[in-house]
């Protein structure tokens, strides 16, 4: 049976972590359908049949889908769900709200975050914030799953002629009304497709030293993110926030300024390429899968680093 | 109205975990268990919306082992009015978990149910999804800020990329993020009230739910290793193992 692939969009683009979930899917077998769900998304949709390795997308239009709203989503999914033994959304906030929800109504358990594929029916994930590996086998007959998109790389954007077909899209279920949306502004890459990410931790003291890692990040190109301390405490928007209950990150190279490194931090960036710890405390649990440490006032490192790139 | 507020015990979150050594599972004999900490953040939303006389009565839920009574005994001391506890020593996973609580609502018909966004133990992230796909009530997940107004719940979210706020019809279903609240301390004689709470024990067979898991766990491993780094000196030597050795700028 074929593979369907939720895309995740904006009705205007569509997101790279879709191009990491269909390059999982190719895992799978290789009749790959990518469901774009939006309001006025034909050049998403047009974009995912580009994408290497799709054979067809379906585009479903309408109001009710225009907010990704769960209820409608999953009204969507749930029409054309009996056509595939594998349902893959990314691990992403809109993936992880959807997901469980279609799966429920399957009768089917889901299997979060998966980090590779066995064979098709047996996944590995992370558990513990990333502590231990489970290898989990599915004996369900359709398998509803989440990507944990830093785990496979993405699928050439390019290279695909897949047809697009319409499909009609539900009606609003009615029991649920967007009312707004606050977007963090940011000129620099995407947090969790950043190939270099400067992450500055409680050690930053406040929300306006926050802003002396943003040279650094210029120069590096690089993405900013935070520990939980540092959200916390204001000195950083949540969604900056790197580690188990925030984003998932393997950059190629990843910069921590005092950060500590509590478990739950270390589940969102130990699988980076080059990890560099920069801390006051010899002691820090950053250290320990750091492969470059200084032990260093950061406010001191901050511009020679950046004088000597 | 009345909020249902299911709750997990989990190892406590500063534990750090170890694989047995023959891959079955991770060790937890003898590790330190709290409630999982978004559940903390369910409770003590619930109790503030009693609090400010939105709500008339918060019942925990717990699913699992006898020794969960001690987390619904924590419930209680932070607010909870009374609790329930479907027991049971069997292998539960979240689609069992939704079942058994759908149960629980069907019985109880709360108008809220509040669930932490994901256990810290298995970071499935999927109960309370389950939960409102299995009662067809509509769902707000990774809740920042909760605001019941007469017949709607407006819940602000956290997304990736910022805020969206979502308003819903009640009966709904919400999941708790960090930043929801700070839950409060217990206070001792806040324990010891909670002794005298009524906590009601059913089992998932007066419940009517079949709770054989559907994933098998074929085995658990430590993750790999990072190989040891180095520490350097300064950021000369720094800047040049970044070019040089990592050749990552």
């Amino acid at each position: 049976m074929s593979i369907l692939v939720i895309a995740e969009h904006d009705n205007q683009l569509l997101n790279s972590a879709t191009l990491n979930t269909v390059a999982a899917a190719t895992q799978l077998g290789d009749d790959i359908h990518v469901l774009v769900a939006g309001s006025g998304a034909q050049a998403v949709a047009q974009a995912a049949g580009a994408v290497a390795g799709v054979s067809k997308v379906l585009h479903a239009d309408g109001e009710s889908l225009a907010n990704g709203l769960a209820e409608n989503m999953c009204a969507q999914v749930l029409g054309i769900a009996s056509n595939y033994s594998h349902i893959l959304f990314p691990a992403t906030s809109a993936g992880k709200n959807v997901a469980p929800r279609v799966a429920a109504k399957l009768d089917v358990a889901q299997i979060s975050d998966i980090i590779a594929i066995v064979s098709a029916d047996t996944f590995k994930r992370p558990i513990y914030a990333g502590n231990a590996i489970a290898t989990v086998e599915s004996s369900d007959a359709q398998k509803v799953i989440t990507v944990r998109t830093t785990a496979f790389d993405p699928q050439a954007a390019e290279g695909g002629n897949a047809a697009v077909e319409s499909i009609a899209a539900v009606a609003d279920a009615g029991s649920s009304r967007f009312v707004g949306r606050e977007v963090a502004h940011s000129d620099r890459p995407e947090l969790s497709g950043a190939a270099v990410v400067v992450t500055g931790g409680r050690g930053l003291g406040n929300a306006e030293n926050f802003k002396l890692l943003e040279p650094l990040a210029d120069k590096l190109g690089a993405a900013l993110g935070a520990s939980r301390a540092a959200v916390d405490a204001g000195y950083a928007p949540n969604d900056w926030q790197v580690g188990q209950t925030g984003k998932i990150v393997a950059p190629q190279l990843y910069l921590a300024f005092g950060v500590s490194g509590a478990i739950q931090h270390l589940a969102g960036m130990k699988d980076s390429k080059v990890i560099v710890a920069i801390n006051k405390d010899p002691e820090a649990p950053i250290f320990g899968v750091a492969d470059y440490g200084l032990v260093a006032d950061l406010f001191d490192v901050l511009p020679e680093l950046t004088n000597a790139l | 109205m009345k909020v249902l507020v299911p709750v997990k015990r989990v190892v406590d979150f500063n534990v750090k975990v170890r694989v047995k050594s023959d891959q079955s599972n991770v060790d937890i004999a003898n590790v330190k268990m709290s409630m999982n900490p978004f559940d903390e953040i369910a409770v003590e939303e619930a109790i503030r919306l009693k609090e400010n006389s939105v709500v008339s009565e918060v019942i925990a839920v717990s699913c699992g082992t006898a020794s969960c009574q001690e987390t619904l005994r924590t419930a209680m001391a932070i607010g909870a009015d009374r609790s329930v506890l479907v027991q049971t020593d069997a292998e539960l996973q979240p689609l069992a978990v939704a079942k058994l609580l759908k149960a629980v609502v069907d019985k109880e018909q709360p108008q809220l149910v509040i669930l932490g966004k994901q256990a810290i133990d298995d970071d499935a992230n999927q109960t309370g999804q389950m939960l409102a796909a299995l009662l067809d009530w509509p769902q707000a997940t990774f809740a920042s800020k909760v605001e019941v107004n007469g017949d709607r719940v407006e819940v602000t979210r956290e997304v990736d990329g910022g805020l969206e706020t979502i308003s819903l019809a009640l009966p709904a279903v919400v999941t708790t993020d960090l930043r929801l609240n700070e839950p409060r301390y217990v206070t001792l004689p806040n324990i010891m009230r909670a002794k005298k709470k009524p906590l009601e024990v059913i089992t998932p067979e007066e419940a009517g739910v079949d709770v054989t898991p559907r994933l098998k766990t074929l085995k658990v491993e430590e993750p790999p290793q990072r190989s040891a780094g180095i520490i350097v000196p300064d950021v000369a030597t720094l800047v040049e193992k970044l070019k040089n050795e990592a050749k990552v700028i």
